[in-house]
């Protein structure tokens, strides 16, 4: 990861506003922020490690453990809510075996909360590894639920 | 043969994108649109016939041959003549849905750039005059008037100035921004331009959520083909990682500059040390999509539309449990109660509507007997609440107020920058006032048995607290505030009082809009629906109060 580090900062520049942009395509090419990454990126951006730590954890987007190799982002705003987005929730929960915010335990799907695609008139809505979907009833998380399991 | 279908983001989530492939396999000719906007007829598929374009709706992948043939039974005729869209005036978003979002040909043929030209024609001073004069205000919602902005950014010294776009459309029930940006780019583009030429700007940036992954690809593609055109302006697309709160503008440059997107203090305004410490606009997308229409048909047409000093049109997001949910555009003025029950048709599930939340997450929440107002600014000030950016949440009956309070004060607490101790702080605090009154109401009879996901009674147990100390042991035993759990005064009457006054010191003692603004939704439910906080109709306090020791 380093030589993409610097590979990256020689093609984007190494100022300081290409920090969220570094963080993303680090994150995009290796799934996460690891913690280790942080000095690395620090010193490419000739920032400090704290400053650097401390916009990876203000941001909900970055990650420092691994997700699941599946991700399904359940909208829980309220236009969803006014959908009946709470008992898909927990039936979604449910279904995948897994908490909301949590990964599961043998790493194939995490659930994630997700504040308003906007697709509020058809909802409840969700991405399911970045894929759109909306009107999610209890035959859609059928669907994704299977999708997890293949 | 020509077959229209929408690649929105919504439409694609609803199945547009295997019904586009159907047509394509059946060899017609798929030309990949923005959506119209109304989200019951989606997938919406439009045959070019010699009549004009021909909508069959909702349809899906198996339906090709119906649609082909005009038999299905879902075909709408003219979609600009169906009553949704009939009423409308489409001065934003008058391309969307109707073109090519990427094609510049398109995008020339239906009076694109006429804006940016005219404009261009004009010293720059004379740019803002006509923006003034449009009387346009900031659409994100704060509705500042756009053209007093641009003059202090004309005014304010300094060679090296910015154009900012707020994408960060994260409020619940809007989506125009991301609908704007998939299917008409260039009309922000072209918007930007002309702010750049009106206040001397090089460089720009359009800040999208990273929630609009649709949006982001469709503007960076459009933003690489139009540079010729507004050439010596350059723009770039900065994608947001997850905080709602960037979408205030001073979060934003922040965050743009690399930082976490802490909300600044003002003054100083963006306009005059904005972005990396420069004179800054920093606008809405809906805003600097409305310029180019006034520069190319000028300031007056603009203003001629509109309701008192709320001037111009609207996109209106009809969104949660609506029947015709979906984007209208209309001059200010329209009733709140036409918009929702009208041109909605009341909740997708036919039950009464009870809530409508105008203006997003931090707007208040209205019952229908405040459906009266008209839609603009100032009236939805008076009535205590907002229009933001214009997205409208529809609720039914089963709606439990208390728990949409509760989430507003979560929401909150889960999305603060951290920099302000009424918003960082007093919105967990909100959060458990508001179960300690759940846990004590009685059962509204909104909420159904079966209300799943939702904790009910999670605060209920601290109360419990010391059997020796007895509620009625005078003033001690019944402190508002106390850093013992069992010495605060867990009656309904106290923690309601509590709210109110926590929601007080949010509202005035808050840096921004989020800490500032969340007492909106909270206060309106304690206001117009009081049963739902066990207050009326029969507040008999004495019961519960033993219930909740």
């Amino acid at each position: 990861m380093e030589e993409f580090i610097e590979g990256w900062t020689a093609r984007h520049g190494a100022t300081r506003d290409q920090l969220l942009p570094l963080l993303h395509a680090v994150q995009e090419e290796a799934g996460y922020v690891q913690d280790a990454l942080v000095p690395v990126i620090a010193r490419a951006l000739n920032l400090s490690r704290a400053d650097v730590h401390g916009v990876v954890t203000f941001y909900h987007d970055f990650r420092r453990t691994p997700a699941g190799r599946h991700v399904v982002k359940l909208c829980r705003a309220e236009s969803c809510q006014a959908r009946g987005g709470a008992a898909i929730e927990a039936a979604a929960a449910q279904r995948l075996g897994v908490a909301m915010g949590e990964t599961r335990s043998d790493g194939a799907v995490s659930l994630e909360p997700v504040y308003c695609l906007g697709l509020c008139a058809v909802g409840p809505n969700a991405l399911v590894d970045g894929r759109p979907m909306a009107r999610i009833d209890t035959a859609a998380l059928d669907r994704i639920a299977a999708e997890v399991a293949a | 043969m020509k077959i229209y279908v929408s690649r929105d983001m919504a439409s694609v989530a609803l199945g547009a994108d295997d019904v586009a492939q159907a047509f394509a396999d059946a060899g017609c000719e798929v030309i990949r649109t923005g959506s119209r906007g109304l989200f019951s007829i989606e997938p919406l598929v439009e045959v070019e016939t010699a009549d004009g374009r021909i909508g069959y709706g909702p349809v899906g992948p198996w339906d090709v041959a119906a649609v082909l043939d005009g038999s299905h039974p879902n075909r709408l005729g003219a979609v600009d003549q169906l009553s949704f869209f009939a009423g409308q005036q489409r001065f934003t978003f008058a391309r969307c849905g109707m073109i090519d979002p990427l094609s510049l040909t398109d995008y020339a043929a239906q009076d694109g750039w006429k804006g940016l030209d005219a404009a261009r024609a004009m010293a720059p001073q004379a740019v803002v005059d006509a923006v003034k004069a449009s009387g346009l205000r900031g659409r994100g919602g704060a509705g500042f008037p756009t053209g007093i902005k641009w003059q202090t950014v004309l005014d304010a010294p300094g060679t090296q100035k910015y154009i900012v776009c707020n994408a960060d459309e994260g409020d619940s029930g809007t989506f125009a921004d991301r609908m704007l940006m998939e299917g008409d780019p260039y009309c922000l583009i072209e918007g930007m331009a002309i702010a750049a030429h009106a206040v001397g700007a090089h460089h720009g940036y359009i800040y999208i959520r990273s929630e609009y992954p649709f949006a982001i690809y469709t503007m960076r593609l459009a933003i690489e083909r139009s540079a010729h055109r507004i050439a010596p302006f350059t723009l770039e697309v900065r994608e947001g990682a997850g905080a709602y709160v960037c979408g205030e503008e001073t979060a934003l440059l922040d965050s743009i500059e690399g930082k976490r997107g802490q909300v600044r203090a003002k003054p100083p305004l963006p306009a005059l040390k904005g972005l990396f410490g420069q004179p800054t606009v920093i606008n809405n997308v809906l805003s600097l999509a409305a310029v180019p229409f006034i520069l190319a048909e000028g300031a007056d047409a603009y203003a001629a539309v509109g309701f008192g000093r709320s001037r111009g049109t609207m996109p209106v997001q009809l969104a949660g449990n609506v029947r015709h949910g979906g984007l209208y555009e209309i001059g200010f003025g329209i009733t709140l109660g036409e918009l929702v029950n009208d041109i909605g048709g009341g909740t997708a599930n036919g039950r009464p509507v009870r809530a409508v939340q105008v203006g997003g997450p931090l707007g208040a929440y209205f019952p229908p007997s405040m459906f009266h107002l008209p839609f603009d600014y100032e009236s939805f000030a008076a009535a205590g609440g907002l229009i933001g950016h214009a997205g409208i949440t529809v609720f039914d009956d089963s709606v439990d107020m208390a728990h949409m309070a509760r989430f507003a004060m979560e929401f909150c607490a889960a999305e603060s920058c951290g920099k302000c101790t009424p918003c960082r702080i007093g919105s967990t605090r909100g959060v458990e006032i508001v179960d300690r009154i759940m846990a004590a109401r009685p059962t509204p009879p909104s909420v159904m048995p079966a209300r799943a996901g939702i904790s009910l009674a999670e605060g209920g147990a601290e109360e419990k607290g010391d059997p020796s100390v007895r509620w009625d042991d005078g003033v001690l035993g019944k402190a508002l505030y106390s850093r013992s759990p069992s010495r605060i005064d867990s009656s309904l009457d106290a923690q309601t009082t509590l709210l109110r006054d926590l929601c007080d010191t949010m509202k005035y003692g808050s840096l921004c809009a989020l800490g500032g603004f969340t007492p909106y939704p909270v206060l309106s439910a304690l206001d117009y629906f009081p049963e739902d906080f066990g207050a009326s109709p029969s507040p008999n306090l004495a019961p519960l109060k033993e219930a909740a020791e």
